[in-house]
């Protein structure tokens, strides 16, 4: 049953930085400027906001002739995912996205896609999931997926939304993985919001980023393969266990391609799973994911001027989760609180969904804080400075013995 | 400036199609079969058939993409396909979604030197749950895209047959399914009459060159049909009906008889739309010119065991919405519009 594993592919030498420019663009662009930076084959698009800016930009970029793809305008989200899903067991590199319900829209194309082995790079540009309709950012839409075998990683700006976008065709591409793969972006945020950008050469990307090849699994006259026959108990087993060992490899991949994207492109973004902010001699650290972290960064240099240490642990990549990782940085603090931008009712503690995977990931390490689950900024409410604060001290708090509620919900009406 | 079809087709950088002659009889078909042993349908199951021969009409050089349904969960069972062309599962309603992505990727790999240059068929079917129901946004969408060339098939059986026999949006009036069983107080539990999928099709999608109805009863048209829908380029449908065993309640050395009558009793018209014009195909035809008399609907309806709850009323009932279908309609078995009679005018002022 074991699948073949092609050696990792050797690459050409880095260009020299020529053609090298920087922009004043949103996630959105960016992503639309790595699509085309990526020589994307079929795109497809759908309304709704906010991930839909980034359809924008690439239908202008299709217009002026500077990507050359088939752009389709599907009739929803389920055939917006069905028609990329196809494209790509034919030998296309593709790319999709989607926001809140539009994503749960294509919740059956979703499920199948990590299955049938596509490397589906896709954007989700988080909303709040109706009703009532609400434009504004929650995780929910996105981490409606966690459990199906979909590669999940939340950015918090517009470099880093361009730069995951070129390495997530690399992590999802390569034939030890072929996983879907969608980045999160936080609505209005970073969808809408501008920052200056570097943006490489195609000569560079081309040296990092090789031709998407489909090898055996290719749907074509010349290679007559069955795909997705009627299983059921016999094999069923089997197949979903290699899908689950493709997303085992899955973190290998990622700290390769993380190194290599440091290599050709200049950017470091050290362990790629994490961002530790302020840690080093923290007593206390807040974790969360995507744009939060702009408030709590603020928020943690003001209190620090204060003599509070407290540190911020940024998840980037939610699937694979680097769990062994993540509790070792973890027991290093008195205690800890997991900002949810997201909920998860009936869960454990009623917490959010970060807050669950946090201590799961803690349970069996030998250094177990206390952990604090904290539901802040639902429905593109804004994380301020004083949520932040108020968060801090309940952490302290908890760190000193004082019991509380495992989970608060924080910035809500009384 | 108006935009010529040919400014169009290099704007929409429009691929080229196999060039697919229509088969001259039975005897001068190809004995090559791309649609094997292997699978596990039922005995006298019409839409093996139109699986076979759709495939056999195709060719080597195809893509095949099949709906959920029947002719995935009997046909492709894991370690023994019945398919030598690829052939890929799609969802349930994504029939019209896989046929344009297949054909979207050959198309953009081709233009852009990473595939080599070829027309490769693409062909997507789908049921009747799947087309006529889940699907129909889908198909409907593809059809709206003149620079993909594809077939969508849909195979009617008339019901959810894989499932256990559940109504459809295609399946008749009054017919017993598990989920419009008749009892005690209700003898006819489904009152909705049966979704008329090509006609809507064809009018509904002015730039679509192609959309037929066929019957594997008659199968050198059924396969020629198949051969000029991938042919004459673009997106392009076609809707079988295939009598079915076990839905439909009838001893399975009957269901080639079956496709005949519903021809001959009027209410399955064969007919093709191409660029446009409308051409009654067979012994559609021969009834529409008179030469061929219609047979009375019941000579099918009571053939079938689903039909068997039926009283003298129902089938009158039945008979009558058939004639309307010849008589009122403005394209008899095609468009259901009225036609405006002579009794109908309101008296002048």
């Amino acid at each position: 049953m074991a699948e073949a594993i092609v050696p990792h592919q050797e690459f050409k030498k880095p260009q020299a930085a020529k053609g090298d420019t920087t922009s004043l663009i949103t996630g959105s662009e960016a992503i639309a400027v790595a699509c085309k930076l990526a020589d994307v084959d079929v795109i497809t698009a759908y309304a709704i906001r906010p991930y839909d800016t980034v359809m924008q930009y690439i239908a202008k970029l299709v217009a002026n002739g500077e990507l050359d793809c088939e752009y389709i305008v599907a009739e929803g989200e389920h055939s917006q995912f069905e028609i990329v899903k196809h494209a790509s067991a034919c030998g296309a590199r593709v790319f999709c996205g989607s926001s809140g319900v539009g994503w749960m829209y294509a919740m059956e194309a979703l499920t199948v896609t990590p299955a049938l082995r596509i490397p589906m790079v896709a954007m989700v540009g988080n909303r709040a999931l109706d009703d009532p309709g609400a434009f504004g950012v929650e995780h929910n839409d996105a981490l409606a997926v966690r459990d199906l075998g979909w590669q999940l990683v939340w950015v918090d700006s517009a470099q880093e939304a361009l730069d995951v976008a070129l390495m997530a065709y690399r992590v999802a591409e390569d034939r030890r993985v072929f996983l879907p793969l969608a980045i999160s972006c936080d609505g209005a945020f970073l969808t809408h919001s501008q920052g200056l950008v570097k943006i490489p050469s195609r000569e560079k990307v081309d040296s990092f980023l090789p031709r998407y090849n489909r090898g055996d699994l290719l749907l074509h006259p010349d290679n007559p393969i069955s795909v997705a026959p009627q299983a059921n108990e016999d094999w069923l087993m089997e197949i979903r266990r290699q899908t689950a060992a493709a997303m085992e490899r899955s973190p290998t991949v990622i700290r390769e391609v993380y190194k290599d994207f440091a290599r050709i492109f200049g950017r470091d973004y050290g362990n790629p799973f994490f961002e530790e902010y302020m840690t080093d001699d923290a007593d206390v650290v807040l974790v969360g994911m995507g744009t939060l972290s702009t408030p709590v960064k603020v928020t943690i240099r003001q209190m620090r001027e204060e003599g509070k240490k407290v540190g911020f642990v940024r998840v980037r990549w939610f699937r694979p989760f680097a769990a062994e990782e993540l509790a070792k940085s973890l027991g290093r603090f008195k205690a800890v609180g997991v900002i949810d931008r997201d909920f998860s009712l009936g869960s454990p503690f009623h917490s959010g969904v970060l807050a669950t995977e946090v201590r799961t990931a803690l349970y069996p390490a030998a250094n177990r804080p206390p952990v604090l689950g904290f539901i802040c900024g639902l429905g593109g409410r804004e994380v301020t400075v004083p949520d932040v604060r108020k968060m801090s001290e309940k952490i302290y708090e908890a760190a000193a013995g004082k019991s509380q509620p495992l989970t608060q919900w924080i910035g809500l009406r009384e | 400036m108006a935009t010529t079809d040919r400014e169009l087709a290099e704007l929409t950088h429009l691929r080229g199609t196999q060039k697919l002659d229509a088969f001259k009889g039975v005897k001068k078909l190809p004995l090559e079969e791309f649609f094997t042993s292997g699978h596990r349908t039922c005995q006298g199951c019409e839409s093996a058939l139109v699986m076979k021969l759709m495939v056999k009409a195709a060719g080597p050089r195809t893509v095949v993409l099949g709906s959920t349904g029947c002719m995935y969960v009997a046909n492709t069972t894991y370690y023994s396909t019945s398919w030598v062309v690829p052939w890929m599962h799609t969802q349930l309603g994504s029939s019209g979604s896989a046929a344009l992505g297949a054909s979207a990727a050959l198309k953009v790999l081709m233009r852009k030197g990473k595939m080599k240059e070829e027309p490769i068929n693409v062909i997507a079917f789908c049921g009747d749950g799947g087309g006529a129901d889940m699907g129909l946004a889908a198909i409907s969408a593809t059809l709206t895209h003149p620079d993909y060339n594809c077939l969508i098939l849909m195979y009617d059986n008339e019901s959810y047959a894989n499932t256990d026999i559940q109504l459809s949006g295609s399946t008749p009036y009054g017919a017993h399914t598990t989920f419009s069983p008749p009892g005690k107080v209700k003898r006819i539990m489904h009152h909705r009459w049966k979704k008329n999928m090509a006609g809507m099709l064809a009018a509904g999608h002015p730039t679509c060159k192609f959309v037929a109805t066929v019957c594997m009863s008659y199968p050198v048209y059924s396969m020629n049909a198949v051969r000029k829908a991938l042919t004459i380029g673009g997106p392009t449908f076609i809707h079988s009906l295939d009598p079915c065993p076990k839905g439909w309640d009838y001893d399975p050395m009957q269901s080639h008889e079956l496709g005949e009558l519903a021809v001959l009793s009027g209410i399955w018209p064969l007919y093709e739309v191409e660029n446009g014009v409308l051409k009654l195909v067979g012994k559609t035809r021969d009834i529409a010119d008179g030469r061929v008399k219609r047979l009375p609907v019941k000579d099918y309806l009571l053939r079938q065991g689903r039909f068997a709850h039926f009283t003298n009323d129902d089938l009158d009932y039945f008979q009558s919405k058939i004639d309307e279908m010849w008589d009122k309609w403005v394209i008899p078995g095609v468009i259901p519009f009225r036609k405006q009679i002579d009794e109908d005018r309101p008296p002048s002022a």
